[in-house]
Parts: C-alpha cells; sequence; structure tokens
C-alpha cells in the first residue's frame, strides 16, 4: 500500500527509454546477484517445501512404515480415513468445534481491547504490552500445564464453579469441556491481533470521525460506519491467519490430555491424531494422507475466506 | 471514540477515563491470573496446593525449586537449558542470515519470476507445517541425523520461516534507496551494498527476527518431540514433559518450578525487547 507511491517515482528516472536492447544489458548484470541472494531459499523451498510436499502426496498412496519399502496401496488410507475411521471423524470434529469457538471470540476480545486502549492517551504502551505477553507465553508446554490444572477436578476454575453452585468436576476430565480448555488457552492469547487491530486503528484519519460526528453519528453508527470499513483489511489479514493457525493447533491439546487426546478422544485434535497415526503407530502412508487433507482444507478454507472478502473488505486506495 | 469529538459534558470526560483504566486493569487482572498462579504454585508445600485456594503460599518450599534444578532421569536442568540455548541460537543465526539475504532480493533486486515466487513465498505462509513435516522426518532419517539438532537447526538457514522473510522484505522497503544508490555509485557491488549499507540500516527488523525465532524456538514441541530422543540431547521443554509423565500430581511444586525454570528465558525476554516484539506485530499486519 504505503510502497506504491514510492516505487513508482524512480522508475521513468532509472530507466528512461523503455524497451530496445538498452535495458537489456543492466537488467542482465543484475540478475545473477539476486540469484544469489535467493539461493537459501530456493534450496529451502526445492528441498524442504516442495519435494517434501510431492513425497506426501505419494507416500498417503502408500503403506510406510519407515523401514520397509514403501507399498502402494491406491487411495486405500483415503478410503479407511473417510469410511472407516470414527476416530478420524471425532479428529475433525473436534478442530472444527475449536476453530469456529476459538477464532471468534479471540478476534472480538482482541477488537474490543484495541477500542479500549485507543481511546487512551497515558499508560497506552504499558498496556499493549502487558495484554501481549500472553501471546508469547501461552504457546510455551509450561502454560498448558497450568491450564490443565487450572481446569481440572479440584483446580481454581472447579472450585469457583462448585462455590457457586455450578459442579462440573473438572473441565478437563469431562468429555464434553475438555476442548474448551484447550479454546480458552488460544483465546487468552488475543495479544497479538490486538495489537495489529490497534495499529490498524490508529491509521484511521480523525478527519473520518469528524465528518462523521458531524452528520450527527452516534459512537454505534461511527464504529459501524467509519471504524469497521477503515479496519476491514486488518480484520481480514487477522481472520485468515488466526483460522489457519488454529487448524494446526497441538501443543497445548498434548498438554491438556497428556499426548493421548482424552478423555474419549475428546481433545484428540487433527494434528494430535496425525502425530499418533504417524509417529507412534508408524503408519507413515495414512499421516500423510491426513496432512494432505488438511493440506487442501487450510486452502479450500483460504480460498473461501478470500472470496467472500470481496464483498466486506474494503480498501481505501481502491477507489482513488 | 476520537477524544476531541465526543461531546460529552467537560466533567465527565475525566470520570470516563478513569473508568476505561479501571477496566483495562481488570482484564488485565484476569489475564494475568495465571501467571500469578504458577509463580505462586511453585512455592507452595504440597499439602497446600490442592486443599488452599489463596493464592499466596503459607510458607515458601524452596525445595521444589531444588527438585526440579535436578532435572528428569539424571539431566540436570543446566543442562537442559543449555540444549535449549543452544538449538534457538543456532535458528536465530540461521533465520537472520538466510531471511535477510532472501529478502534483499525480493524488496531491492530486479530479477526474471520475482513477482510469481514472491506470491509463491507468502503462500507458503500459509502452508500447513504437517503437510511436510513427515517427508522431512524422512528425509533428516536417511541422512542420518534423527536424535541430533540438525534437523531443528539446519531448515532455518534455509529461509523456511517465511514469515520473516516477508517483516524483512516490509521494513527494507521502507528504506530510503539514496543510500543504496550513492553506495553503488562508490562503486560497491550488490554484496557489498548489503552488507554495508542496507543490513545495517535493517538492524530493527533483524532485531525481532532474533527475538521471535528464539521464542518460538524455545516454545516449539513438536518438532523436538519428533526428533531428539536420548535425554541427554533434550531441550527444557521435553524434559518439562518427561517430568510431568514421571511424578504423580501431588508433586504439583516440583513439576511448577520446572515450568517456571523454563518460562523464565522467554518473560525476560519479553521484558528486554517488548518494544520490537510489539512493534514487529504491529507492521506485519498493516502493509501486507
Amino acid at each position: 500500500m504505503t510502497s506504491a507511491p514510492r516505487t513508482a517515482a524512480p522508475r521513468p528516472a532509472a530507466a528512461p527509454p523503455a524497451g530496445g536492447p538498452r535495458r537489456r544489458g543492466p537488467r542482465r548484470e543484475r540478475q545473477g546477484p539476486a540469484f544469489v541472494f535467493l539461493t537459501p531459499w530456493m534450496l529451502g523451498v526445492g528441498l524442504l517445501t516442495l519435494v517434501p510436499m510431492a513425497v506426501s502426496l505419494y507416500l498417503s498412496f502408500t503403506d510406510y512404515n519407515l523401514f520397509d519399502a514403501p507399498k502402494w496401496v491406491g487411495p486405500r488410507n483415503y478410503t479407511e480415513m473417510f469410511t472407516q475411521d470414527p476416530r478420524y471423524w471425532r479428529s475433525v470434529g473436534t478442530t472444527l468445534l475449536f476453530v469456529v469457538v476459538a477464532v471468534p471470540l479471540k478476534l472480538a476480545l482482541a477488537l474490543g481491547v484495541a477500542l479500549l486502549l485507543k481511546g487512551m492517551r497515558r499508560a497506552k504502551g504499558f498496556y499493549r504490552s502487558a495484554f501481549y505477553a500472553p501471546s508469547l507465553l501461552g504457546a510455551s508446554m509450561s502454560i498448558a500445564l497450568v491450564w490443565r490444572a487450572l481446569y481440572n477436578d479440584g483446580g481454581t476454575v472447579d472450585s469457583v464453579l462448585s462455590s457457586v453452585g455450578i459442579h462440573t468436576g473438572g473441565w478437563v476430565g469431562d468429555p464434553d469441556l475438555a476442548v474448551f480448555v484447550v479454546a480458552l488457552l488460544t483465546v487468552w492469547q488475543f495479544g497479538a491481533p490486538m495489537v495489529i487491530f490497534l495499529a490498524g486503528l490508529q491509521q484511521i484519519p480523525a478527519d473520518l470521525y469528524e465528518a462523521a460526528a458531524l452528520d450527527g453519528a452516534g459512537r454505534w453508527r461511527q464504529f459501524a460506519s467509519v471504524t469497521v470499513p477503515m479496519l476491514s483489511p486488518v480484520l481480514f489479514f487477522n481472520l485468515v491467519l488466526e483460522t489457519i493457525q488454529s487448524f494446526q493447533v497441538f501443543t497445548p491439546a498434548f498438554a491438556i490430555s497428556g499426548g493421548k487426546g482424552g478423555p474419549a478422544d475428546s481433545t484428540n485434535f487433527y494434528t494430535l491424531y496425525l502425530y499418533e497415526r504417524g509417529f507412534t503407530d508408524s503408519h507413515m502412508g495414512y499421516a500423510s494422507a491426513m496432512a494432505w487433507v488438511l493440506l487442501v482444507a487450510i486452502g479450500a478454507v483460504t480460498v473461501v475466506l478470500f472470496r467472500t472478502s470481496r464483498s466486506w473488505v474494503f480498501y481505501a486506495n481502491e477507489g482513488a | 471514540m476520537t477524544s476531541a469529538l465526543h461531546i460529552p459534558a467537560r466533567g465527565t470526560r475525566g470520570a470516563r477515563r478513569i473508568l476505561l483504566h479501571a477496566l483495562a486493569l481488570v482484564v488485565l487482572l484476569v489475564l494475568l491470573y495465571p501467571l500469578a498462579w504458577l509463580l505462586a504454585t511453585s512455592l507452595k508445600p504440597a499439602d497446600e496446593v490442592l486443599t488452599s485456594l489463596k493464592l499466596l503460599p503459607g510458607h515458601l518450599e524452596r525445595s521444589n525449586y531444588t527438585t526440579a534444578l535436578d532435572g528428569v532421569s539424571g539431566v540436570t536442568v543446566t543442562r537442559l537449558l543449555g540444549n535449549s540455548l543452544l538449538i534457538s541460537l543456532g535458528c536465530v543465526l540461521g533465520n537472520v542470515l538466510s531471511c535477510s539475504l532472501a529478502a534483499y532480493a525480493f524488496a531491492r533486486l530486479r530479477f526474471r519470476m520475482r513477482g510469481p515466487m514472491f506470491a509463491f513465498m507468502l503462500a507458503t505462509m500459509m502452508l500447513p507445517h504437517h503437510a511436510v513435516l513427515i517427508p522431512q522426518y524422512i528425509i533428516f532419517n536417511k541422512l542420518g541425523m534423527v536424535d541430533t539438532y540438525w534437523p531443528l537447526i539446519l531448515p532455518k538457514f534455509l529461509a523456511t520461516d517465511a514469515f520473516f522473510v516477508f517483516l524483512i522484505v516490509q521494513f527494507m522497503r521502507g528504506l530510503p534507496r539514496e543510500m543504496e544508490e550513492s553506495a553503488r555509485i562508490d562503486g560497491c557491488g550488490p554484496f557489498r551494498t548489503f552488507w554495508s549499507v542496507v543490513l545495517p540500516l535493517t538492524r530493527p527488523a533483524l532485531i525481532t527476527t532474533a527475538i521471535f525465532t528464539f521464542i518460538w524456538t524455545w516454545n516449539d514441541f513438536l518438532t523436538q518431540l519428533i526428533y531428539l530422543f536420548d535425554p541427554e540431547k533434550f531441550t527444557i521443554t521435553l524434559a518439562l514433559r518427561s517430568f510431568v509423565d514421571q511424578s504423580s500430581t501431588s508433586a504439583y511444586g516440583p513439576m511448577f518450578a520446572m515450568s517456571v525454570i523454563s518460562v523464565l528465558p522467554i518473560v525476560l525476554f519479553f521484558f528486554a525487547f517488548q518494544r520490537y516484539l510489539v512493534q514487529g506485530v504491529a507492521t506485519s499486519g498493516l502493509k501486507g
């Protein structure tokens, strides 16, 4: 966005007669070094991304236990996954439930706190950093263990709820509630999107609010007609990023269920089940098939989000 | 919401501001409670952990920490922290070097296929790690590198964290071009220009990359879980997990003492560099 005027200015000055043989000389001169700079990245993309993706696709049609040669089985892994594996569908359901609960809650909290901080003159920097802290710590094993203890039978949350007459017997041991422990831990880490929202809010020109106020718009109207449309690109960025990340949640699920996805598979998230099939049971082919379905699913969700974004994301510089 | 316009009577404005701060502080207290709980529990004697809801321990149980320092399966915490540190610093070096090289090419140099390659780089940011996890494991297994630190560190030297390439590109695009141009006129080749002119100017983005890489590597669990087997090579994160497996829930005190030790570096990093961290996150979301 901001780079557009900058790159536009020097270009005509640097190469006035575009086209013709003169252009080739300096261009070619620059190509070589560029590819030297890109060598590590290209090696990484080739050896650690593209080749593995191809290998993973191939393996997904095989039986492979890491020791014997892969045995071609055609689409069997996929048919088994889709038609004969209730645990697979359970993990899909758990993951979807988690994404649908955690992502909107997290973004709502992030936006709410960003709006709260936006109006402040003093101590904004302090709050910004303090609210961001859980985003870094929350990814650790330690904090996931804290969550397990807090939501366990007899833990703080259970005791507080019991004292007001709600007896849950601990969320961690309850197949209906365990997934929400992971969700709450994720929501707790709302600091990163909050910081992005706050930066976005600060870029909204004040005169838009002035104009709205002059037209008699109240606070809610200003929020709906100025803040939301001006913030929509940032909202979209956060939504895509958080959704993609949530599909891949692993560490908290592992910690809260002691690595087993329990109770009754209720925290057996997609990635946890993938890990179990691949690395615990040595069904690398099956796990590869799972990985490819995840890849396609995340790709599809991203495409859908981009499609729908056309109707609600507003880019200020588009019309100009 | 912008101050000047909301025309409420003058007197209420001060009250409103106090209310905002009060609200922010309440939210903050709720958020930080688990951290306080962690610290308090790590200092509680066993009989207090489960019976008392009070946050502050009745008396400080220092033996929790001495038990935790002994480590897991005969490997001391010092060793475990050293392992984590070695891996994290290796990853920091790799990411800073390789990502800044790639970023310079994308931000400043012209080459064929730049547009598509940049778009592809952005797309790899969205690629789920699990799609390449198994083949990467097989590759490193074939290379005899399983149960060494290579599978954890080597990928970082190949700019596999596209997020940081993107972050540095964004930063470099904001740098003035004049200095590079005068360096070129003075006879600097692209490498000299990169090393002596661009890289020093990019320092804030490099620091952000370094800090995030350090913290994310320190926190990372899945990769370490897959590649490391020998308890001597364990990181503090892996050791914490086996510590939990070995001790019963009654050993809450030592377990959370171990937890405190394992997040301590992140907390210290956070206090030292929070400005860069928050700034880094803010810019990553805005200029896309």
